[in-house]
C-alpha cells in the first residue's frame, strides 16, 4: 500500500495508514526523495504513529530516507514511534543515527519551523 | 556449539504454519504471531517484541533461504505458558553458528542484527543449522 505525501507549505507530511512491506518502504523512499525536489521542500516529516513493528529493515530505510533527503538538502522528522516499538527497538540495538524524531506530527512541524535551516512552513 | 534441532522439554499445541517467500509474508508471519501472542494472553511491548522477532527470523529466511516457514505454536513448559517461533528453511545452512549468533557477526548485507536481535528479544533461542541442508531456529517467549 503506498503511502500517501501531503505538501503542506514548504513540507511534505507521509503519513503511514497501515502494516508496510519492504517495497512500500522503498517507494516511500523513493516517492519522497523525489517529491522534496518537486516541490522545492525543506523538510519531510515521516508519521510512523500506526506501525506495530520496525524491524532492521524499517529502521535502516527511515534510516537511508533521511540521509537521502538531507543530501538533496531539506531535513526529515521521524515522528510517532510508539513506546513498545521503542523498548524492542532498544532490545534489539536498532538506532535511528543522527535523525531527527519528534513525539507526534505538531511536535515535528513545530521541530522543523524553529530549525534555522528548515524555517518557518511558508518561507519568506 | 549445535543444539538439538527440536527440543523435548517444551511441548507445543494448534501449530500455525506461514510460508516464507518473499517480503509480504514476512508482514503476514508478524501480524499473525502478534495474534497468537494475544490470544495466549501477552500484551503491551511483548507483543511488539515477539512479533519484532518473527519480522527479523522471516527477513533472514527471504534474505539467506529465499523460501521457507514460520511455524507458530502455543508453548508449555511445566507451569508456564509461551509462544514458541520456528523458522526453518532448506537454504545454505549456516558454517559457523557459534559466529552467527553472536552481537556484530553477519555475512549478509550488514545487518548484524538478525539472529543476535532475536536472541536477546526472546527467553529460549536454539538453532540447528547443517550447511547446504538448511537451518531451524526455535525462539520461545514465556508468560509472564
Amino acid at each position: 500500500m503506498r503511502v500517501p505525501i501531503l505538501k503542506q507549505g514548504g513540507y511534505l507530511i507521509a503519513s503511514i495508514q497501515s502494516a508496510l512491506s519492504d517495497e512500500d518502504l522503498l517507494q516511500l523512499r523513493d516517492d519522497l526523495v523525489q517529491q522534496v525536489g518537486k516541490y522545492r521542500s525543506r523538510g519531510a516529516i515521516v508519521d510512523v504513529t500506526v506501525l506495530d513493528v520496525m524491524d532492521s529493515f524499517a529502521v535502516r530505510t527511515l534510516r537511508a530516507i533521511a540521509h537521502m533527503i538531507r543530501l538533496r538538502g531539506a531535513e526529515t522528522v521521524i515522528v510517532g514511534i510508539q513506546p513498545e516499538v521503542a523498548f524492542a527497538m532498544v532490545q534489539l540495538g536498532l538506532t535511528l543515527g543522527d535523525v531527527a524524531t519528534a513525539l507526534d506530527l505538531e511536535e515535528g512541524l513545530a521541530f522543523l519551523g524553529r530549525n534555522p535551516k528548515t524555517g518557518p512552513p511558508h518561507g519568506p | 556449539m549445535a543444539h538439538e534441532l527440536w527440543s523435548h522439554d517444551a511441548t507445543t499445541l494448534g501449530a500455525s504454519v506461514v510460508p516464507i517467500a518473499d517480503s509480504t509474508d514476512i508482514v503476514t508471519a508478524r501480524q499473525r504471531g502478534r495474534e497468537l501472542a494475544s490470544q495466549i494472553g501477552f500484551t503491551g511491548s511483548d507483543l511488539t517484541v515477539i512479533a519484532t522477532a518473527i519480522s527479523e527470523l522471516a527477513r533472514n529466511i527471504v534474505e539467506y533461504a529465499r523460501n521457507g516457514e514460520i511455524v507458530l505454536a502455543l508453548a508449555h513448559r511445566g507451569s508456564r505458558t509461551g509462544i514458541q517461533i520456528v523458522a526453518r528453511d532448506q537454504g545454505p545452512g549456516i558454517a559457523e553458528v557459534a559466529k552467527a549468533v553472536q552481537a556484530g557477526y553477519s555475512t549478509g548485507n550488514g545487518l548484524g542484527l538478525g539472529l543476535p536481535g532475536v536472541r536477546r528479544l526472546m527467553d529460549d533461542f536454539e538453532i540447528a543449522s547443517v550447511v547446504g541442508k538448511g537451518t531451524s531456529v526455535t525462539a520461545r517467549k514465556w508468560m509472564p
